[in-house]
């Protein structure tokens, strides 16, 4: 790999963590064959839940001391940082939590503390980012048209302290190109989709034909899904995402039909928000709400901080109905999940992870299907 | 004997080699309380990779194996230094911020030059090399 002088230089620093960043992104850009570094606009960094990275990364965070260069996102956390103890958390894992979000915002990373980060300020065409969240990155590179691999929590923190990240992977266009071509069925569930899709291409970019205009929310849910079920960082939308005419159609064809994959566990828990809900989705939700009336099971909503901040009274009208609406956190990174059975969602993603990371049962509904279950 | 490779994580490392012929993950294959390889099917099963010049093909797994070297180098039962024929991001990041010398790549196959109990060192940094007494 090439290095400028300047970048030599912080492979020698004083400052070992800068010293350190450095000689993770050199690394990584050998493993992957990049020529050299290219400079990025933002970086997101996962592996906040203190459930996912425990004492020995809590305290390789404190013992980290640098700044980071570029605006910089973490990712949810294990709880609700206001409403931990309504959510079941005890007061040990909460300390712990403050600890790591706490060691990330000294070194200058935001508390955003979401998924999401494309709604507090999005990414432009063209731009280059490192981002961990796998649900971000398929959204920044195939809705937004920016361009990040999918980092780790740690090389997304090597690259906000550097602000660079190695050339290589889906920074290059080429290697944008779609694999193969998927038709999905008008009625299919974009999320449910998603995650079927990606069960079959694995990692490989698909072009997908919708065969209707979907909402950014829908691709939303639909590359989350794929991303968690197949490991995908990006895909193309006919006619709808900013590059899927800049490439040739593959021949390889797929169909994907609508589907009935519905495990049949009675809910004890109904979690919607993964990824955290935009504004129109929990205006979505309040109709419903008020279409259909108080819930009668546990219903955990969840978004972005700052979104709850800037309208409070969306969520004043979602609880008035009996569901919580939650920040900083989700079903699938906070160990209150684990406490149900059996939990419903409208969430490819959680569908695929909530077993596996939680050990709960899950069951999938619209977000339509979800409130009505809710009130039954 | 000197063999080139490439440097990953920098440092300078010696000790006694543990050669496993088999891919080792770092999540499930490797007891971080012990130091001991815990995967049955291995063929260093039962065998302390704790202040060993671990040398084995290629990892496996998943990325929270990267806090395992972490985890290990705090209880003190993480290996001196570690050869691969072809390192990966999750165990590369490991030894990084862990402080545990890496090279890969060697010009010749370690797997089967380096024998378990010999003494073998470790040089990376702008170049990387691995010496043994031969």
């Amino acid at each position: 790999m090439e290095l400028s002088p300047e970048e030599e230089r912080l492979l020698e620093s004083d400052n070992e963590t800068v010293r350190k960043c450095m000689e993770i992104l050199v690394a990584l850009g050998k493993i992957y064959g990049a020529q050299r570094l290219i400079k990025i606009k933002s970086a997101q960094i996962s592996g906040i839940s203190y459930k996912n990275i425990g004492d020995a990364g809590l305290e390789w965070l404190e013992s980290l001391d640098a700044r980071v260069v570029v605006r910089s996102f973490m990712n949810p956390a294990g709880m609700d940082v206001e409403r931990w103890s309504e959510m079941g958390i005890d007061r040990d894992f909460y300390e712990k939590q403050m600890r790591i979000i706490r060691a990330l915002e000294r070194l200058g990373v935001e508390v955003s503390l979401t998924c999401t980060p494309y709604y507090l300020d999005s990414p432009s065409f063209g731009d280059h980012l490192a981002w961990a969240e796998s649900s971000a990155v398929v959204y920044a590179n195939s809705v937004i048209g920016a361009r990040t691999n999918r980092e780790s929590g740690i090389s997304a923190l090597a690259s906000a302290v550097i602000g660079k990240t190695p050339f290589y992977g889906l920074h290059i266009k080429e290697n944008r190109a779609p694999k193969v071509l998927v038709l999905i069925d008008r009625d299919a569930d974009p999320a449910m989709a998603g995650y079927e899709l990606g069960k079959i291409t694995g990692s490989e970019i698909p072009i997908v034909d919708f065969g209707r205009g979907v909402s950014k929310e829908e691709l939303k849910l639909f590359g989350a899904a794929l991303a968690a079920s197949g490991g995908a960082g990006m895909f193309h939308a006919s006619g709808i995402t900013p590059e899927w005419r800049d490439f040739e159609i593959p021949d390889e064809r797929i169909r994907i039909e609508s589907s009935d994959l519905k495990s049949d566990c009675h809910p004890d828990l109904i979690a919607i928000g993964c990824p955290h809900l935009s504004l129109n989705e929990l205006r979505e939700i309040s109709r419903l709400l008020k279409k259909y009336g108080k819930v009668k099971k546990e219903v955990w909503i969840f978004t972005s901080r700052k979104i709850l901040k800037e309208n409070p009274e969306i969520a004043e009208e979602i609880e008035k109905f009996g569901a919580k609406v939650f920040a900083d956190t989700c079903m699938v990174v906070s160990p209150a999940t684990e406490r149900f059975e059996c939990v419903m969602v409208n969430s490819g993603k959680a569908f695929e992870y909530l077993p596996k990371l939680r050990g709960v049962n899950v069951v999938f509904g619209s977000i339509r299907e979800c409130i009505r279950r809710a009130v039954e | 004997m000197r063999i080139r490779a490439r440097p990953i994580s920098v440092g300078i490392a010696e000790g006694a080699a543990l050669v496993s012929k088999c891919p080792v993950s770092f999540l499930g294959d490797v007891n971080p309380e012990t130091g001991e390889i815990a995967d049955r099917n291995s063929d260093v099963f039962g065998e302390k990779i704790t202040g060993k010049i671990f040398v084995f093909p290629e990892s496996r797994g998943s990325t929270v194996g990267t806090y395992v070297l972490l985890q290990m180098r705090k209880k003190g039962t993480a290996p001196a230094g570690i050869i691969m024929l072809e390192s990966e991001a999750i165990v590369a990041v490991g030894a990084i911020i862990s402080g545990i010398p890496l090279v890969d790549r060697p010009e010749i196959d370690v797997l089967e030059t380096i024998e378990s109990g010999e003494a073998v060192k470790i040089f990376s940094g702008r170049e990387g090399w691995i010496e043994i007494d031969r």
